[in-house]
């Protein structure tokens, strides 16, 4: 699933990102990183952007852009 | 400025270079990790520091006086990731890393510095930065924080792993700073050429850099600290649904109406004090033409300037307090659906906000920008954001003909209301401005919002203390320098020919031929004196006023406030205030703008189309106040 879908509070596995280089290697520097975890931690207030929990560090992203951004949620007891 | 773009490729076999001397350190490393206040700390000098990635954008000098080795020269670079390069400051970053900067030495020796408090993503810069081949000494900042909430390293285990020395230091409190001098001391003799025996990951990469990074941290032991509890807590207030926009209110709210309700009675008594003491100093100077010059001339000028210093610093020391603790970052989350439908890049905001202090530092910040449209875009709106240059004709319209009636108990009154308008009016016409621009000239795809969100940090005196220092400093060269130029210049004019009244001088003539055109905004001739001079800086008009109605004997023993109301209306005041909020009267913004877009035809443009806005506005508002009330 895209990580925009991704619940607050929810915890997935990045896979991979489908965005043009310059981006996806500014956002690979960020932390993230496919196999990495990332937290949907909270929205703005008016809905989006999200803040994400990814390496120990929060960033803000646009749905626009986190939708290129794939993710799975781990398997049950993997935590 | 480096138009060169240098090739984003990286050396895979480390570069080793056979040094003589050190002469040259550089300061590299991600972007807010420090070392900006680091280079504050090893030169003596101040550089701009706070809390959010970016602040840094172009390279700074510096002695390295401040551990004893003022013979050896400190470049501070802007922040970057990597040695890819997709934006104008990265790039500034590594051409003066590798010797490419015209004009800028190669350095000899590298600081790299690495917020300890993410220090396995930080490390992801070590490897290309160690494959430079320079010799380099990693600073672990902010080991103070790590230590307090529970992180760990083995430095020791880390210098191994990379190769150099490492120390663990904190750039706020000056902890930790003896390694450096003694890393410098030690390569200072003739340093050997660095044996490459590491084992740096190949590729230009993120993803072996990774690796790599994950590696190290592992083996050294890294346990990254526990991010900080109560920044948690605070953003779930601070980006709440609805405490956040609310608080968010509140701050602007709050720090307009302390401006005026403990700023605008200090102005007042710092004036009257000033009033009396050229009174005392012109009765002792006799009743001849140099009391005139001094007195009515330069005095009430330079001091109807100087008397909003008390304001200016209060803001400042507002501003100060939001961008060291990390509150900036979140105002742009907040405000970025408000930017979207502009079009505006999400990054412009960070520019937009600080140009509440000074345009110029702001269009430079834009450099952060990759986007080339996005980023001429930011640069010519920023001049419509408030700037602290407008303050002192706000204070001193609004003060004269702004009753001091409270809305809103105690906590906000019409004075800050008006201001506030006027900030709003401003921050309107920039996203007007960008809407049009983005829709016709400058049309580009949308930029991604990537914002990192800094953890929250309490001000430190120090760095507060030494912005209002700087930047009252600033203020008062220019009331001694520009200001008072202008007001010599004003006199004279004002007195030529001989024993003619002010209307009959040079200047009056000048005031009555321009003031037809300016007739209906409400403006009497004085004003537009005022406008003309303060085509060189927007706080001129101030002193420019104070030097006029000092002159004339009809207002001569007013003050400045009364002075006006004697002579304007309602419908000018207002007038006038909105003309200053649309106008580009800054030659320094001008400079930098074409400065940074190396051409005279972004800075006319904008002179432009400000002024005219700025003339219909004010055309606007006199016609519809003077209707109204």
């Amino acid at each position: 699933m895209a990580l925009s879908e991704l619940k607050i509070g929810r915890t997935a596995v990045i896979e991979g990102l489908l965005l043009p280089d310059e981006i996806q290697h500014h956002l690979m520097h960020m932390g993230f990183m496919p196999e990495t975890r990332v937290q949907a931690v909270r929205r703005a207030p008016a809905g989006d952007p999200t803040v994400y929990a990814v390496d120990g560090m929060e960033v803000a992203l646009r749905r626009e852009t986190a939708r290129w951004i794939s993710v799975r949620e781990p398997e049950e007891g993997s935590r | 400025m480096s138009d060169c773009c240098s090739t984003a490729t990286i050396e895979i076999a480390p570069v080793t270079r056979v040094a003589g001397k050190i002469q040259t350190v550089a300061l590299v490393g991600p972007p807010n990790s420090g070392k900006s206040t680091l280079f504050n700390r090893l030169t003596g000098l101040r550089q701009k520091v706070a809390n959010y990635p970016g602040v840094t954008v172009e390279q700074h000098y510096g002695k390295m006086s401040g551990v004893d080795r003022g013979d050896l020269t400190l470049i501070d670079l802007p922040g970057i990731y990597s040695l890819n390069t997709h934006s104008e400051d990265a790039r500034v970053a590594v051409s003066v890393l590798r010797g490419e900067m015209p004009g800028a030495p190669a350095p000899d020796a590298v600081l790299l510095v690495l917020d300890s408090l993410h220090l396995q993503r930080q490390l992801m810069l070590a490897a290309p930065i160690l494959s430079l081949g320079l010799p380099t000494l990693v600073l672990l900042n902010m080991s103070d924080l790590m230590e307090t909430r529970g992180g760990e390293v083995d430095t020791l285990a880390l210098a191994r792993e990379l190769g150099v020395p490492v120390a663990k230091i904190s750039a706020t409190r000056g902890t930790g700073l003896d390694s450096i001098k003694h890393f410098l001391d030690q390569k200072s003799g003739i340093v050997k050429a660095v044996a490459p025996r590491l084992e740096l990951p190949v590729v230009g990469n993120p993803r072996s850099y990774r690796q790599w990074a994950t590696g190290i941290s592992t083996r050294t032991k890294y346990k990254a600290p526990i991010s900080s509890a109560w920044t948690h807590k605070l953003d779930s207030i601070l980006l709440g649904r609805i405490t956040g926009p609310l608080l968010f209110l509140v701050v602007v709210f709050g720090v307009f109406q302390v401006v005026f309700s403990v700023g605008l009675p200090i102005s007042n008594a710092s004036q009257e004090f000033l009033n009396g003491l050229g009174a005392k100093v012109g009765l002792l100077l006799g009743n001849g033409w140099i009391e005139s010059l001094l007195i009515d001339g330069v005095w009430k000028g330079v001091s109807a300037v100087l008397v909003f210093l008390p304001q200016i610093l209060l803001l400042f020391l507002f501003i100060g307090i939001l961008e060291d603790s990390g509150y900036l970052a979140r105002a742009a989350l907040i405000a970025d659906r408000v930017m979207r439908p502009i079009g505006l890049n999400g990054k412009a905001f960070i520019p937009l906000l600080s140009a509440y202090a000074c345009a110029v530092p702001a269009i430079m910040a834009a450099r952060t920008i990759e986007n080339k449209r996005d980023r001429l875009a930011t640069v010519l709106v920023t001049p419509f954001m408030t700037c602290s240059a407008r303050l002192p004709i706000y204070m001193l319209m609004i003060a004269a003909f702004i009753p001091n009636k409270k809305l809103l108990g105690d906590f906000f009154g019409l004075q800050a209301a008006v201001m506030l308008g006027l900030y709003a009016l401003g921050f309107l016409a920039a996203l007007m401005t960008a809407r049009i621009l983005k829709s016709s000239l400058l049309k580009a795809s949308s930029a991604p919002f990537i914002l990192e969100l800094p953890q929250y940090r309490v001000p430190t005196l120090r760095s507060l203390g030494l912005r209002l220092i700087d930047r009252g400093k600033v203020f008062t060269q220019q009331a001694g320098t520009v200001i008072l130029c202008v007001m010599i210049v004003l006199w004279v004019l004002g007195h030529v020919p001989f024993h003619a009244d002010l209307p009959q001088s040079v200047i009056g003539h000048i005031g009555r031929w321009i003031e037809p055109i300016i007739k209906p905004l409400g403006f009497n001739w004085k004003i537009g004196i005022g406008l003309l001079s303060s085509v060189i800086a927007r706080e001129v008009i101030v002193g420019t006023l104070g030097t006029l109605y000092g002159a004339d004997p009809a207002t001569q023993s007013l003050n400045l406030q009364a002075a006006l109301r004697h002579d304007l209306t309602l419908g000018g005041a207002m007038a006038l205030v909105v003309f200053f909020a649309f106008a580009m009267q800054c030659t320094s913004t001008l400079a930098v703008v074409r400065r940074e877009m190396n051409s005279w035809k972004w800075p006319l443009l904008q002179f432009t189309y400000m002024s005219v806005l700025a003339y219909l506005g004010a055309l606007a508002t006199n016609v519809l106040v003077s209707h109204f009330f």
